[in-house]
């Protein structure tokens, strides 16, 4: 079990929260001239390093906020700038 | 008593094969036995960073079924049940492939609806497929508790009489000696670390044992498939999580089909040896560490309990997890890549055992002809671009 550190609430144990997938997705700036592969990309394409990736967590038990964290994904360390 | 022979040769690396096929798992080693016995092709390299086997193949709680909703998979899965039915003799190998019914539990009316719908989607495709209610599925398995009183009332379930288990080992031992026999190199601890590409071919892996050429390379890498197609310059939709399962001590046998349930969210069976197989769904993060959480085996014992209170004082010997590549729809990407002679088989996530001979088939007839195997044409990566996805988070829920 991660001790996730929300920035509202503090350190909290992972299963009070959801996961959220990478961080920083925008959504497309012209959505209505977007082509199908701008949509795929959007919609389903993410990174999958192995590694340092930033992702996005939602406090769901607690403050219901949600905040990015740079975890890495064959330690599982939190980083801790 | 004397030590069996060993079952395949450990070579070292010839500098170059027509196929080099990346990942040693259950699906690289098909692949192989395939590429030789249906299509001539034996110069042919399986890669594997580890030891044979050593995956998901490994780690896998080994039901087998073919009850998908669509039409794609159903064929497809269907083809694999197929081969399975044949393979324990073809393979000249016990495989223990035991076809005892695998029940898929519903628990509210919406369950209900759409286990039934799935019964007649099944049928529609010559997928065998029953409906039973809550005392049909009492007097099918004995041991779940169907009481109207449990937080998750059982109402119902599918039942596929052919569904079943094998035993995983077997089953890449198998594949293995018989591709072996052919003449294919598996060769173990070679991991590729890169990709030679020519204009916009793949001529060449680089490994930890130096350069191989390859008239063409076959990723068959599973949870690190993403890793090895940023290597190439691909990005693939797909994502790495981690799958745990565990077992208990052993039991006399007491479990004689498969049980599983989205909505309570566990699954159960007996392995031969007398230990109860459970698992359930991936840990929510991304991760390549083969390790989970704690709580995640907590809320399935929860599951199961509540499902099996026989089991109550049931001690659990061993858990471990996976890495599997989960897609966007549940099903998995199969064909050819933008680059030229690099062709990926992946995103079989949390359910790929079952669809060992099957994907092995139809990829190495994709890798053979150049292009897909009709079954797995609709399986291609063009599909996340049309909108033509395959959306099986119903049937593939709790996975597998
Ligand atoms: C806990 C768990 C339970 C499961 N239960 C079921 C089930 O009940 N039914 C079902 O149908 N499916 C199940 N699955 C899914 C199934 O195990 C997988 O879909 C399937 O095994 C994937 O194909 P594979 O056997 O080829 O994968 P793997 O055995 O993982 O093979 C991939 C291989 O590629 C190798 N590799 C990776 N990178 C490199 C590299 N750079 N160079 C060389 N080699 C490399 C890896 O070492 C690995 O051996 C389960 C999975 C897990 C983890
Ligand atoms: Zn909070």
């Amino acid at each position: 079990m991660l001790l996730i550190d929300c920035p509202h609430c503090g350190p909290r144990d992972e299963n009070e929260f959801r996961y959220g997938g990478q961080a920083g997705i925008a959504y497309p700036e012209t959505p209505a001239s977007a082509t199908d592969a701008e949509w795929a990309e959007y919609v389903f394409l993410r990174d999958n390093p192995k590694g340092w990736f930033d992702e996005r967590w939602f406090h769901v038990h607690g403050c219901r906020t949600w905040f990015t964290l740079r975890r890495h994904t064959v330690t599982h360390e939190i980083w801790n700038p | 008593m004397t030590h069996p022979d060993f079952l395949w040769r450990n070579p070292d690396p010839r500098p170059a094969y027509d196929v080099v096929i990346v990942g040693g798992g259950g699906h690289g080693l098909a692949t192989a036995y395939y590429l030789a016995k249906n299509h001539g092709i034996t110069n042919v390299a399986v890669l594997e960073k580890g030891w044979l086997a050593g995956g998901n193949m490994a780690r896998n709680t080994t039901i087998i079924r073919s009850n998908y909703l669509w039409d794609e998979s159903a064929a497809i899965y269907e083809h694999s049940l197929k081969l399975w039915e044949g393979l324990s003799e073809e393979l000249d190998y016990d495989l223990r492939f035991s076809q005892r019914g695998v029940l898929n539990l519903a628990h509210s009316p919406g369950d209900v609806r759409e286990g039934r719908r799935r019964v007649n989607a099944n049928r529609l495709n010559g997928v065998d497929a029953e409906w039973l209610d809550a005392d049909e599925v009492k007097k099918f398995c004995p041991v779940i508790n169907v009481s109207e009183r449990a937080r998750y009332p059982v109402m119902g379930a599918t039942l596929q009489r052919r569904g079943g288990i094998a035993k995983h080992d077997h089953v890449a031992w198998a594949l293995a000696r018989k591709a072996d026999a052919y003449g294919i190199d598996l060769i173990q601890g070679c991991e590729v670390t890169g990709f030679e590409i020519t204009g916009n071919r793949a001529v060449a892996v680089h490994t930890s044992r130096g350069r191989i050429a390859a008239g063409k390379i076959a990723l068959a890498s599973a949870g690190h498939t993403s890793v090895l197609a940023a290597e190439a310059g691909i990005r693939l939709p797909l994502q790495s999580h981690p799958l745990q399962a565990l077992v208990s001590e052993l039991l006399e046998p007491v479990l004689d089909c498969v049980v599983m349930s989205n909505a309570v969210h566990v699954y159960v069976s007996q392995a031969h040896k007398g230990e109860l197989v459970m698992g359930a769904g991936i840990d929510s993060y991304n991760s390549y560490g083969q390790r989970g959480a704690f709580h995640v085996i907590e809320a399935q014992m929860a599951a199961a309990l509540e499902l099996f209170p026989i089991f109550s004082r049931v001690r659990v010997l061993r858990t471990w997890a996976g890495n599997v590549d989960v897609s966007p729809d549940a099903s998995p990407i199969i064909g050819r890549t933008p680059v030229d002679g690099l062709f990926v088989n992946a995103g079989w996530g949390t359910g790929g055992f079952k669809a060992t001979p099957g994907s092995g088939w139809v990829y190495a007839h994709t890798i053979a002809h150049d292009e897909p195997h009709p079954l797995a044409e609709p399986f291609a990566l063009e599909r996340f671009t049309t909108g033509a996805l395959i959306d099986e988070h119903g049937a593939a829920a709790v996975a597998h």
